[in-house]
């Protein structure tokens, strides 16, 4: 007989009324597994963001506007400002003017709040594995209650997604006509899953038509309901293909603007 | 073909407890609710454990196999190698009673916590409509079959005893969302839901969702639109703003907020 009985904490799954079993977890699965790998691919995306967001510098080569930089509002260099710069005397990067939009959408975003609250936080780093915190409010005290917000930067990001769809568009313009590269390819890739990141998010399927209780009396708000729920069930997955995406679509305009490569032309 | 399968079965109760190793003799096709019963009539005749319709619909038998919260008449034991040792114990959230029985009353507390519907009055003919495409969402919800495995891995609850009083759990944000979509409903859950249900604690990581074994989606079709409910009444400017100038979701309308 192997022994459980063992010193009991105060609360938790070796509390005194549970039944006392040492192990904080019997799982003999790779648990850890899912959360490392979030740790990993999450803390590399932020410290090449962040950089890139600071850096200032190689982020446009005609006809390529880093999405980070998008929209250059800031002191930006000749050609990428398409919508002015009301931001001129902006002392640092002209990235940090408008990241906060995507970055917030995505920090309050209902599917990176599981990610990261169970890779970072561990809580719980996997179901049925106790978590470390000795006290847990979960979202309802400052500063997480302010992920309630979630929807204000969904609104916002209906905006990024329209400018980066423009910039995705100038991407196939040239001074004497058209062009497709492979920086042209790769933005599309990239707009394709930032949209569907966006228009499967949970905010967007309550605004359309899941906050209604009657679907009967609308059926135009049930079908776009019906529609943004079936994307909705694969937003994880936008979640991640759309974090690669841009991260590629940044560093390929890095790479031509500081000459490492050059354009790939189809025609 | 049968073989000799090598179990661990956490037997005590509150007074203290351990893992009792066992063989037990088990065939092709078997579930761990299968080991587990010719393990009490072989070897521990006085092993508790709870069950009753052996198909995966009372919601008895739920444990914790390997470590995971399961249902052990739904947990074949082709899963498993066969020279692998299975691990069963009692559910870990809720207070232990004997062996793998535990005491789940926090749940029916729960319940008797949640106000009922309260429908409105009857059409002409004393009858009451409702349209298919209104009652199908909280269809889905109606599959609970009340096992309390969401309830039992919620670590809301599991790790934080002190959280029980303010916190209904997974299983009861399936009612509040079932009822707040309900079209013949007259009560508006959306606060109680926030501040007596303790829907805030909820920090989304999904494990109800992951163990429920009716695979209802809990956390994407319940618990994070009664969220987004509460987002509505509490924290959206634009809903406050056309709630101002007249311009807003009148399908609250009628409702008595609790």
């Amino acid at each position: 007989m192997a022994s459980t009985t063992g010193p009991q904490l105060a609360g938790g799954v070796q509390g005194p009324t549970r039944a006392q079993i040492d192990a904080k977890t019997l799982r003999t699965d790779r648990w850890w597994l899912a959360p490392a790998t979030t740790f990993v691919v999450f803390s590399a995306f932020v410290v090449y963001a962040t950089w890139r967001a600071f850096a200032d510098s190689n982020y446009f080569v005609d006809p390529y506007l880093s999405p980070f930089y998008s929209p250059c509002l800031g002191d930006c260099v000749k050609g990428s400002s398409d919508f002015g710069t009301p931001f001129g005397g902006f002392p640092l990067s002209a990235a940090l003017i408008v990241l906060i939009f995507p970055l917030g959408f995505r920090m309050s975003c209902y599917y990176y709040r599981k990610a990261y609250y169970r890779a970072f936080w561990l809580s719980p780093p996997a179901c049925a594995v106790a978590e470390p915190h000795g006290s847990y409010s979960g979202e309802t005290r400052f500063p997480l209650v302010f992920q309630n917000v979630h929807r204000w930067f969904w609104y916002a990001a209906i905006v990024v997604a329209a400018i980066l769809t423009y910039d995705t568009a100038l991407t196939f313009r040239e001074a004497d006509g058209g062009h497709v590269g492979l920086g042209s390819l790769i933005f599309v890739a990239n707009i394709v899953l930032i949209w569907l990141y966006t228009l499967s998010c949970h905010s967007c399927r309550h605004i359309v038509g899941g906050r209604l209780r009657h679907f009967s009396k609308h059926p135009v708000r049930y079908r776009m309901w019906t529609f943004v729920s079936k994307l909705n069930a694969h937003h994880p997955s936008f979640a991640w293909y759309s974090l690669f995406s841009v991260a590629i679509a940044d560093l390929y305009v890095m790479l031509l603007a500081n000459g490492t490569i050059s354009e790939t032309r189809f025609f | 073909m049968g073989y000799d399968l090598k179990m661990r079965v956490w037997r005590g109760d509150q007074s203290g407890g351990e893992l009792g190793d066992y063989t037990v003799e088990v065939s092709e096709g078997e579930v761990v609710l299968d080991a587990i019963h010719r393990l009490q009539a072989t070897q521990a005749g006085d092993l508790a454990v709870r069950w009753n319709c052996k198909a995966g619909k009372c919601g008895s038998c739920s444990a914790e196999v390997n470590g995971k919260p399961r249902l052990m008449c739904m947990t074949r034991l082709s899963d498993f190698e066969p020279e692998e040792t299975i691990t069963v114990t009692p559910m870990r959230t809720f207070p232990v009673i004997r062996d793998l029985v535990t005491d789940v009353s926090f749940n029916y507390e729960k319940a008797k916590e949640l106000p009922s519907v309260e429908l409105g009055p009857r059409d002409a003919d004393g009858k009451r409509r409702m349209m298919q495409v209104d009652v199908e969402r909280g269809q889905e919800f109606r599959k609970c079959i009340e096992c309390f495995l969401c309830q039992n891995t919620c670590h809301v609850v599991r790790d934080h005893e002190e959280n029980k009083p303010a916190f209904s759990g997974p299983r009861f944000f399936l009612r509040y969302a079932e009822l707040d979509m309900h079209p013949l409903d007259t009560r508006d859950r959306r606060a109680a839901a926030q501040d007596a249900a303790g829907l805030g604690l909820c920090n989304i990581t999904k494990c109800c969702t992951e163990v429920c074994p009716e695979n209802i989606k809990i956390t994407d079709n319940a618990i994070i639109p009664m969220k987004e409910r509460v987002v509505d009444r509490k924290f959206d400017p634009l809903v406050w703003l056309g709630n101002k100038i007249g311009v807003r979701n009148k399908d609250d309308d009628g409702r008595t907020e609790l």
